[in-house]
C-alpha cells in the first residue's frame, strides 16, 4: 500500500519548551488512524506542524508527505498538494463569503496544478452537493467565512471545505469537540464519504464517541510527545472506560 | 537571519514592487515660472480667457489666503511648504485646445491608454463617458454630443466658464466658499482647470460620467475644481481617478469640489484615489489637501460620496454634506489604505439643517507597515433638524504592529428629537487567518486581499460596477505582502 505520510523520530518545540519527543508515525492510502490522548500531550501541535504552522519548529526528524519532504513546502504548498486540517477553532474571516473563500481555495489548487479556473456554474453545482451532505444551509454560504456560526456550525463547514478540496490526507484536529450528537453524525457521514483506498484520515481526538460513527484501523496514544501504545478500536473503548492512567503511570 | 527577518525581507520585497503609474511624459509643456503673486494669478485667468467675474474673484480669494495661516492638524506631519516654489499653471503645448481626439496629441493619448483610460470612443470603457485632465488642463472629453443629446453638459471647467458663465457665477463658491479653508483659499484662487457637470430637470444622465486627473510636470501643483450641479428630479453618478508619475519631491493636489443637489435629486460621487504615495522612506510623494462638499439644498435630495483613497503621501479630505433640504440623505462611504509612511487623515461632516435628514458614514480604515490612519468626523444636528438620524460606524484594520489607526469622532447635538448612533471596531489581520487561508491553499497575499476586501465589502459594494474590480484590484496590489 502507497504510504501517504511517514513520521520519523520527530521532534518539535514551541518557543522554548519541546512538545513533541521522538514521534514516529505511518500512515498508507485507505487507511484510518486515530490519535488520543491528555490535553497537552502534543495532539494539536502534531496537526499544525504537519500542516506547516510557522510557530512549531522541527528541531529535528523528517515527515515525508507522499514523495515530499514537507520541509521543502510552504503551507499553501501542501493544502494544494492534498493535505487538508480541519481546525480544532475555525477561523472567522468578516465580509468575505464562504463561496467566495472556497472558490479562491479550489482556484488555487486547480492553478498549482495546472488547471483552468474551475466555472461558475460547476463550482455552485458541486458546492450545492457538498453543502447539502453536511446539512449547511444556502443563505450560510453567503455569510462571511465562519461569521457568526455556532461551534456547531463552524466544524460542519470544515467538513464542506474539505469535501469541496478532495484531499488525500485529512487531519481532522478535534472536530468533535463540542458538537451535540446530530452534528457529530453529520460530521461523521461527511467523512466516510471522503474515505477511498486512495486517500488517508488522521483523527485527533479525546474521546471514543466519533469513533463509534468513523471506525479507525489504528488508535495511536500520544503522551509527553511520544506515541505510547497503538492498537485498534477497541483500544479506544479500554480508554472510554479506564482513562490514560493505566498507561501514563503503569 | 531569523525567520521573522526573513519575513521582513519578503514583505519589504512585495511592498517596494514600484508605483505602477510612475512614468513621466515627454511632453513639451508651456509652464509659468514657479511663483505666486497677483500676477501670476491674473496670468492664469488670461491664460484661459475669462470672464471678468472669475478673475475678479480669483483675486478676492488670493488677497484673502494670504492672510491666512496653513492649518496644522495633530495627526499629521506635514514638512512645510514652499508655495513661491510650485509653478501654478502647465498644460501641454498645442495651438488650441482640441477640439475632436484627432488633434490631441498623440502622446497624451499614449499616456492614458497606459493608465488604463481609453480616450477613444471606439475602444471606450462601457458607457462611461471621460474627462482627461493633464496637469492644469483638461485635454479631452468623450461622449459629449451623446449627453448633449439628453441636455447634459460634461465639460471641463474652463470651457464652462467661457460657454456658461452665468451658472458658473450661480453656483461657482456657494458651497465651499473662497474663505473656507487655507486650501481652498489657494484653489480658488490659482484653479487651472477642473470638470463641469450639469443635469436638467427630470433627467437621468444616461451614462456613468469620470474625469481622470493626471499630474506630468515637475514642480507644479495641480488645483482643479469640480462643480456638478443637479437639479430637480435629476440623477447622475460621477467617478473621478487620479494618479501621477514617481518623483522626489512632493507635489501639492489642492483640489475643491462643490456639489449642489436640488429637490429630489440625486449625486453619486466616487472616487478612487491613487495619486504617487512616495517610496518606503517617505520620500516624495503628492500632498493630497482636498475640499469636497455637497449642499443637499432641496427635499428630499441625495448625495453620496464613496471613495478609495490608496495613494498619496499625505491626505487630507473630508467629503461633507449639508442637508439643508427637508429629509434629504448624505452619505460617505470611504476605504483608506496607508502603507510605509503614508498619513490619511479623512472622514467627513455631515450638518443636518432640515427636518428629518438621515445620514449614514462608513468608514473603513486599512494601515500597513509604519504608516497612520486617521478618522476625523463631524456630526451636527442642528435646532431645526429636528427627528433626524446619522449612523456612523468606523473601522480600524491594522496590518503588522507599527502602523497607526485613530478615530476622532465628534458630535454636536442641538435638539432632542434626533438619533445617532455610533459603532466603532478595530482589528488586526491576525497570523491565525492568514495561517487557516494559507492551510486552504490560499497565498499569503491573496490571503491578504481577500480579508481585506471583506473588511471592506459594505464600501466597495457602493461603487459603479465597473469600477469595483479595479478598486479591488487596486487595494490588492497595495497591499502585496504588507504583512510584517
Amino acid at each position: 500500500m502507497a504510504k501517504i505520510l511517514s513520521i520519523k523520530n520527530l521532534h518539535v518545540d514551541v518557543g522554548n519548551t519541546t512538545i513533541l519527543n521522538g514521534l514516529n508515525l505511518d500512515i498508507s492510502a485507505g487507511e484510518t488512524h486515530a490519535i488520543m490522548g491528555t490535553n497537552g500531550s502534543g495532539k494539536s501541535t502534531l496537526a499544525k506542524t504537519i500542516a506547516g504552522h510557522p510557530d512549531y519548529k522541527i528541531r529535528s526528524g523528517k515527515i515525508k508527505y507522499m514523495d515530499h519532504d514537507l520541509s521543502d513546502l510552504s503551507i499553501e504548498e501542501r493544502s494544494n498538494l492534498g493535505l487538508f486540517l480541519g481546525f480544532q477553532y475555525p477561523i472567522e474571516i468578516p465580509g468575505l463569503s464562504n463561496t467566495a473563500f472556497l472558490k479562491a481555495s479550489i482556484n488555487a489548487k486547480r492553478k498549482y496544478q495546472g488547471q483552468e479556473e474551475l466555472s461558475a456554474s460547476d463550482f455552485l453545482i458541486n458546492l450545492k452537493e457538498k453543502s447539502e451532505m453536511v446539512e449547511i444551509e444556502q443563505r450560510f454560504l453567503s455569510r462571511g467565512v465562519n461569521e457568526g456560526f455556532s461551534g456547531g456550525e463552524k466544524k460542519r463547514n470544515e467538513i464542506l471545505q474539505m469535501l469541496m478540496l478532495d484531499p488525500t490526507l485529512s487531519i481532522l484536529d478535534e472536530t468533535d469537540s463540542g458538537l451535540d450528537i446530530d452534528s457529530m453524525k453529520v460530521v461523521a457521514s461527511g467523512v466516510n464519504a471522503i474515505r477511498t483506498m486512495e486517500t488517508a484520515l488522521l483523527i485527533i481526538t479525546h474521546y471514543e464517541r466519533l469513533l463509534n460513527y468513523i471506525t479507525p484501523d489504528y488508535v495511536h496514544v500520544l503522551h509527553n510527545g511520544c506515541i505510547i501504545k497503538t492498537g485498534d478500536i477497541n483500544l479506544a473503548k479500554e480508554l472510554e472506560e479506564r482513562g490514560y492512567e493505566w498507561l501514563i503511570n503503569p | 537571519m531569523s525567520d521573522k527577518d526573513n519575513k521582513n525581507k519578503e514583505i519589504n520585497e512585495f511592498l517596494n514592487k514600484s508605483y505602477e503609474y510612475g512614468f513621466t511624459t515627454e511632453i513639451e509643456s508651456e509652464t509659468i515660472p514657479p511663483g505666486l503673486d497677483e500676477e501670476v494669478v491674473t496670468l492664469i485667468s488670461k491664460k484661459k480667457n475669462e470672464p471678468e467675474f472669475l478673475l475678479k474673484w480669483r483675486l478676492k480669494a488670493f488677497r484673502h489666503w494670504k492672510k491666512m495661516p496653513q492649518p496644522d492638524w495633530a495627526k499629521l506631519s506635514i514638512d512645510p511648504i514652499d508655495y513661491q516654489a510650485i509653478s501654478y499653471f502647465s498644460k501641454p503645448k498645442q495651438d488650441d485646445g482640441p477640439k475632436s481626439l484627432d488633434e490631441v496629441d498623440p502622446k497624451l493619448l499614449e499616456t492614458y491608454e497606459k493608465l488604463g483610460i481609453p480616450l477613444h470612443e471606439r475602444a471606450k470603457l462601457a458607457g462611461v463617458a471621460v474627462d482627461a485632465v493633464f496637469d492644469s488642463v483638461s485635454v479631452v472629453t468623450t461622449f459629449k454630443d451623446k449627453l448633449a443629446e439628453a441636455g447634459v453638459i460634461f465639460c471641463s471647467f474652463s470651457e464652462a466658464a467661457i460657454d456658461y458663465p452665468e451658472l458658473i457665477e450661480k453656483y461657482l463658491g456657494t458651497v465651499v466658499p473662497i474663505k473656507d479653508n487655507y486650501f481652498a483659499a489657494l484653489n480658488s484662487a490659482v484653479f487651472s482647470d477642473g470638470t463641469f457637470v450639469y443635469i436638467p430637470k427630470g433627467v437621468r444622465c444616461p451614462m456613468e460620467l469620470s474625469t481622470y486627473f493626471r499630474i506630468n510636470e515637475a514642480k507644479t501643483g495641480q488645483f482643479e475644481r469640480t462643480l456638478i450641479v443637479a437639479e430637480e428630479e435629476s440623477y447622475v453618478s460621477y467617478l473621478e481617478g487620479c494618479t501621477a508619475p514617481m518623483r522626489d519631491e512632493n507635489q501639492l493636489h489642492a483640489a475643491v469640489v462643490e456639489l449642489v443637489a436640488h429637490k429630489n435629486a440625486e449625486i453619486k460621487y466616487s472616487t478612487v484615489q491613487n495619486w504617487y504615495p512616495g517610496d518606503e522612506d517617505g520620500k516624495g510623494g503628492i500632498y493630497n489637501f482636498v475640499t469636497k462638499r455637497g449642499d443637499c439644498k432641496g427635499e428630499n435630495s441625495k448625495i453620496s460620496w464613496t471613495q478609495i483613497e490608496t495613494g498619496s503621501a499625505i491626505t487630507w479630505k473630508y467629503p461633507s454634506c449639508i442637508l439643508r433640504g427637508d429629509n434629504s440623505t448624505g452619505e460617505f462611504h470611504s476605504i483608506a489604505l496607508t502603507n510605509n509612511l503614508q498619513q490619511a487623515d479623512t472622514g467627513t461632516k455631515m450638518i443636518h439643517l432640515g427636518k428629518g435628514t438621515k445620514s449614514k458614514i462608513i468608514s473603513k480604515g486599512i494601515s500597513a507597515k509604519s504608516s497612520q490612519n486617521t478618522y476625523r468626523g463631524q456630526v451636527t444636528m442642528s435646532k431645526g433638524a429636528k427627528n433626524s438620524r446619522n449612523f456612523t460606524q468606523c473601522d480600524s484594520l491594522l496590518i503588522g504592529s507599527n502602523a497607526g489607526a485613530h478615530t476622532f469622532p465628534s458630535i454636536d447635538v442641538m435638539n432632542s428629537s434626533s438619533i445617532l448612533e455610533h459603532e466603532a471596531t478595530t482589528s488586526k489581520i491576525a497570523d491565525e487567518q492568514l495561517f487557516y487561508c494559507m492551510q486552504r491553499g490560499i497565498s499569503e497575499e491573496d490571503a491578504i486581499g481577500l480579508i481585506v476586501s471583506g473588511f471592506c465589502k459594505e464600501v466597495l459594494n457602493e461603487l459603479p460596477m465597473e469600477f469595483a474590480v479595479e478598486a479591488r484590484a487596486l487595494l490588492q496590489v497595495n497591499l502585496e505582502g504588507a504583512i510584517g
